[in-house]
């Protein structure tokens, strides 16, 4: 078993960059003035000459990742997600996903994890947004291992990727030695035969407390990572659409538009059964910290519990 | 340039202002009076100046050109099938179901398209993108943008322009299309835009100033941008919007308007003359 690592998804990343970009002399890096906070920074210093700070211009950045990648390049392109998924949805429509262009975009401090900064800064749209583009893909690591695998993938992957990061440094799930990243699959971390729980990124650990909250009472929770959501793994969707009775799924983003509703679309038109989405409820987020968030909009074990219990 | 260069190229912008109407008629939709601004600037820089070759329309050592005023698209068109990138009878088939020639350029659909584009302020930037990439793979290839005067509006031009000037992308040309009008009027009404050379100038370019319908001047300024080393170039040209179309000339009606088929005899008609003209 490898160790448990507490550190937050942007750490991994920018650690992770410096490590693909060894091995491919086309990794390039953009980002837009928040390289300390995005941690691109960690590239920068390893990697001085392939590391452009566009200054606060995010659509600019996103258009400048689009032309380097037409003379080969591997263009990293990184912000906040509110400002590279949010301000620069159109740009990555029109000038990266519509030509196919071969763009990783990285959106960090998604979700309300960002914590203090509050609603203006906590971005719960950018899977929907995302989603909805033809051509791209979109990753959403739970922890450190599995973005490390993340962006080694990316790396290689042709095409518009997006890759979402959190703030907040959290415990690993995935510590096991056979974990194995695999595009467009999702992984069964728990075992069980009488509801499915669907996480993705950072609630993934809490979603697995929770389950074990659950097993007290006698229910036997099968618990399913989501890093892939688009394309989403329908194969193990509908297994746990047919082998169990109730699918949850977890998610810190807006209900309308993540990974539920990639969910509720594979069960419905295969095989109906109950699907209930626990995230953000159509709501803006606000400021105080980041576990206080958690806990509030219950994304914690024991909200992801409560919630599950009074939807059963 | 001699007077048969200078000859030469008026009779290929007449075709390409042939192909551009043709196409647009074909269409019935489309964006003739912008097109037809930047023909002169293309029947230049695809005779004269690019490095491409449209046996090898990928070639990563290719120049590259980013048509950031997408809706122009006729007019790239027209060019690219003159110069022999794919047949000229493709032209009528512009906006049309199954086509490649979309209604504006897409890279992966037409052969010399170097970039997508049509949603204004976004050319410039992958533009930027182009020429840094070349600098970083120590290519020679040179980039160049054209851009309207009512897109630089938008405020990722400005943000390019601050990225292109920070990161001296010496291998980078604008030229901004100043036929002076956009869709809702002048664009002195409209936005109050003005002292473009001067806005350029202060962002950090080497600035020049044209006629866009003299070959001379236009000559002149390319080659004096492709020797300034210490800062990107923006070659600002003054331009009529619908040059060379009676009807169409100064007049903002057609920015995004098709003739019928009598304005379309007219207009060819008008363009048959001065190329036999220059035929003589």
């Amino acid at each position: 078993m490898s160790k448990i690592v507490k550190k937050a998804t942007r750490e991994s990343f920018g650690e992770a960059l410096v490590e693909v970009a060894k091995l491919n002399n086309d990794v390039v890096v953009l980002d837009a003035d928040l390289a300390a906070a995005t941690k691109t920074q960690i590239f920068k210093n390893a990697f001085p000459d392939r590391f452009f700070d566009c200054g606060i211009s995010e659509c600019n950045m996103i258009g400048v990742g689009a032309g380097l990648s037409t003379m080969g390049k591997i263009p990293f392109v990184a912000s906040f997600a509110m400002f590279s998924a949010g301000r620069g949805f159109e740009q990555i429509r029109n000038s990266i996903a519509y030509p196919n262009l071969n763009v990783k975009i990285a959106g960090s401090h998604a979700g309300i994890s960002v914590g203090e900064d509050g609603a203006t800064h906590q971005c719960c749209e950018d899977i929907a947004l995302m989603r909805s583009i033809p051509n791209m893909s979109i990753l959403n690591p739970c922890d450190h291992y599995e973005m490390q695998e993340a962006v080694k993938y990316a790396s290689v992957h042709k095409g518009p990727m997006y890759i979402r990061l959190g703030r907040l440094a959290i415990e690993s799930v995935n510590n096991n030695d056979d974990y194995k990243f695999e595009f467009g699959k999702g992984i069964q971390l728990k075992g069980g035969a009488d509801i499915t729980l669907i996480a993705t990124g950072l609630p993934v650990r809490a979603t697995l407390s929770a389950a074990d909250l659950l097993k007290k009472d006698g229910i036997d929770a099968r618990v399913i990572n989501i890093h892939t959501i688009k394309p989403i793994d329908k194969d193990i969707i509908l297994k746990a659409a047919t082998e169990t009775n109730q699918i949850f799924t977890i998610e810190e983003h807006n209900i309308i538009g993540g990974l539920g509703e990639a969910v509720c679309s594979v069960v419905c038109e295969n095989h109906p059964i109950k699907v209930t989405r626990i995230g953000i409820n159509d709501q803006f987020g606000q400021s105080g910290s980041a576990n206080e968030l958690l806990k509030y909009y219950k994304l914690d074990a024991d909200g992801i519990y409560e919630t599950i219990k009074n939807n059963l | 340039m001699d007077s048969k260069s200078i000859k030469n190229l008026c009779k290929l912008a007449c075709k390409i202002r042939i192909g551009i109407l043709e196409s647009v008629f074909s269409a019935q939709s489309g964006h003739p009076g912008g097109s037809l601004s930047v023909a002169d600037l293309l029947a230049y820089l695809y005779s004269k100046e690019l490095k491409v070759n449209p046996k090898k329309p990928k070639d990563p050592n290719r120049d590259r050109l980013v048509l950031s005023k997408g809706h122009a698209a006729p007019a790239l068109y027209s060019t690219l099938a003159h110069m022999g990138f794919f047949e000229l009878s493709d032209l009528k088939t512009l906006r049309k179901l199954g086509s490649h020639l979309q209604g504006h350029p897409s890279m992966k659909s037409t052969p010399g398209v170097d970039m997508t584009t049509g949603s204004l302020g976004q050319g410039i930037s992958a533009a930027c993108g182009m020429a840094l990439g070349a600098k970083l793979n120590n290519l020679n290839s040179r980039v160049y943008c054209i851009l309207g005067d009512g897109e630089i509006e938008e405020g990722q031009v400005w943000e390019a322009s601050m990225f292109a000037s920070h990161y001296n992308l010496n291998n980078l040309c604008l030229f901004i299309d100043n036929n002076s009008l956009q869709i809702d009027g002048s664009i002195q009404e409209v936005a109050g835009l003005s002292n473009i050379p001067e806005k350029f100038s202060s962002f950090g370019f080497n600035v020049l100033e044209i006629d866009g319908h003299n070959f001379e001047q236009i000559d002149n300024a390319v080659n004096q941008a492709k020797n300034y080393k210490s800062k990107p170039s923006a070659i600002i040209m003054k331009t009529s919007k619908g040059k060379c179309v009676s009807y169409m000339e100064n007049n903002v009606s057609w920015h995004g308007a098709a003739p019928n088929k009598e304005q379309f005899d007219i207009a060819k008609e008008e363009l048959l003359n001065a190329l036999s003209k220059l035929e003589d």
